[in-house]
């Protein structure tokens, strides 16, 4: 492998696991503020990824398509919260589970009988669909280095929130003990159901901004799903900080092992997970003792 | 419990004279079921006793199936007496594998990494074209080949697997499973290596899965990647919920329950699964003990 090929790989696997946080960082802080896992979390980033290609498709934007996408993706984190999510609090892992597999079921139908089972490509904004020069042979398309760059500034300005502001205090403090801060006097009903939203959109926005990429096609929320769960292993439950290195870890190792070991590309990031689970079974930065 | 014991007792014997009607449909569709149902049940000893809730269990019942495969295709080993064996010694043994490593991990961390071994077994069979990829493989020769003669081989597996759980739930292993599951820091002091039995049951469990595999893949002839898919393990899960966990009866009527809804459901509609999501939904909301804890009536726990 060439010198110049290491490093678009290398690129590549970093957009990726860019991409992979927004979608783990909700998996991750719905689990530690909300204490609810939820395997429904990879249909939002499917349903994002439909609603960027239906709108664009009808109204040949995708810029629109993500002005409207996103806000209709924080409705839909609020509706479900409020509807289904908010019966999980307190209740055992075998209910929350079950609840958010059959949501899986009920948004793949949905899917199915809204949008059909075609897979449908999205073609990138004219103003980025031009090609970055790296070096003499390689070349990175800009939309993919948008993505890389939204992801990296959704990522500060998330670690911005919570460790500067009084609202990211109270996600760190509900992630640390829900039961205390109830008690000190802080809404605690309408903190969950903004950081359920907020993963939503997450999620939704990561699917809008692979679409392009990655082609619409069925099942793809289930892809990233089982790799969300990967790295929210790697990196600790409820850590967000775990989730960054998680989620680059996991992009990287992919991306490298579909360029050195074809066919067996996707069984390399259960290795890692593996490796990582025996050296550590609480994450890179979980919790050093057992919490929920 | 009389009640329920005749109960039982009638409804295997009325499985059993199925047989006697030849009839090609319900032989394959009640065969079927009652895979779903040894499924279910093995799984329970799991979620419903001892408190894990895994979701590898597809992937030991795919592995059983994939190893009947490539043993008859590969090697021409067709025997009931010898691919039996060896089919559930490989389930058994990938599970004690999993089962080692994801033990390593408890509550939500365990879900997530028996989840994440089960896609990654997917992916192996579903990317490899020499392990017949997302077509899958067929058997090349059946263990058992009449359909009558393999649903009698199920029904007796059936009985056989139910025996076999429900003495280990009465014996003092199955007590200590409860013992686990209800507070497994105060079984450790009481001196119980509990991840040790954990792994046991974790073993136990996968193996029977792994019958399952081999019946399944001896009912039909073929086998194929999405069988041993996360998905396929959440619908386990679903079985044992819908029925009552703990109960292992109870599992299995929610087997029997469901193989009916997915049969009439996709004669309905074709969209089925909402079906049996918004089923699922419910039970999670109104009836969290399932079905057999609307038979015991609400009196009691």
């Amino acid at each position: 492998m060439s010198l110049s090929l290491f490093a678009l790989q290398l690129i590549n696997g970093v957009e990726y696991g860019l991409l992979l946080f927004l979608v783990a960082s909700g998996l991750t802080l719905v689990f530690g503020v909300l204490g609810v896992l939820n395997f429904a979390h990879g249909s939002f980033y499917m349903l994002g990824a439909y609603l960027a290609w239906w709108i664009s498709a009808r109204t040949g934007n995708l810029w629109l398509a993500i002005l409207i996408g996103l806000p209709a993706m924080v409705l839909i984190g609020l509706l479900l919260e409020r509807l289904a999510i908010a019966r999980l609090y307190g209740r055992d892992h075998l209910s929350q589970v079950l609840l958010t597999y059959g949501l899986v079921l009920l948004f793949n139908e949905l899917q199915r009988a809204v949008f059909g089972n075609d897979v449908h490509g999205v073609p990138t904004p004219k103003s980025l669909s031009f090609t970055i020069h790296l070096g003499e042979a390689q070349t990175w398309p800009a939309w993919r280095a948008f993505t890389a760059l939204s992801c990296i500034a959704l990522a500060a300005g998330m670690r911005q929130l919570i460790l500067k502001t009084r609202f990211g205090m109270r996600v760190r403090a509900g992630a640390s003990n829900a039961e205390m801060v109830e008690a000190l006097g802080i809404d605690v009903r309408r903190l969950f159901s903004v950081v359920f939203s907020a993963g939503t959109a997450l999620a939704g926005l990561a699917g809008m901004l692979a679409a392009p990429l990655t082609t619409v096609y069925p099942g793809m929320g289930e892809s990233i799903l089982i790799l969300s769960f990967v790295v929210v292993v790697i990196g600790g439950i409820g850590s967000i900080k775990g989730a960054f290195l998680g989620a680059l870890l996991v992009g990287i190792a992919d991306t490298f092992g579909k360029v050195l070991l074809p066919g067996f590309a996707s069984a390399i990031v259960y290795a890692v997970m593996a490796a990582v689970l025996l050296w550590r079974p609480r994450g890179l930065l979980g919790p050093a003792f057992e919490g929920r | 419990m009389i009640g329920r014991r005749a109960l039982l007792l009638s409804g295997a014997l009325a499985l059993g004279a199925v047989a006697f009607t030849g009839d090609r449909f319900w032989l394959q569709f009640l065969g079927k079921a009652m895979i779903g149902c040894i499924l279910a049940m093995s799984l329970d000893l799991l979620v419903g006793f001892t408190g894990l809730v895994s979701l590898a269990h597809s992937a030991f019942f795919g592995l059983a199936a994939y190893a009947l495969a490539g043993l008859t295709n590969q090697l021409g080993l067709v025997t009931p007496l010898l691919t039996l064996p060896l089919c559930l010694l490989a389930a058994a043994a990938a599970a004690l594998i999993i089962g080692w490593l994801s033990l390593r991990a408890t509550g939500v961390y365990f879900i997530m990494v028996t989840l994440a071994f089960t896609q990654m077994l997917f992916y192996l069979f579903n990317d490899s074209p020499a392990l017949g990829g997302s077509d899958g493989l067929y058997v090349s020769q059946r263990p058992v080949d009449s359909r009558l003669a393999a649903y009698l081989v199920i029904w007796v597996a059936l009985i056989a697997v139910y025996v076999l759980l429900s003495r280990i739930f009465r014996a003092p292993y199955g007590r200590a499973l409860e013992g686990i599951r209800a507070n497994e820091q105060r079984m450790r002091s009481l001196g119980y290596p509990t991840r040790r039995y954990k792994l046991v049951a974790f073993v136990i469990a996968g193996a029977l899965a792994g019958l399952a595999g081999y019946l399944d893949a001896t009912l039909y002839g073929f086998v194929n990647p999405a069988q041993l898919g996360w998905k396929q393990s959440g619908l386990i899960l679903v079985t044992v919920l819908l029925g009552g966990k703990g109960t292992l009866y109870g599992p299995a009527l929610g087997a029997l329950l469901l193989a009916f809804i997915e049969h009439y459901g996709e004669r309905v509609t074709e969209h089925w699964n909402a079906l049996v999501a918004v089923l699922v939904i419910a039970v999670v909301l109104v009836l969290p003990r399932g079905l057999s804890g609307l038979l015991q009536g609400s009196a009691r726990g």
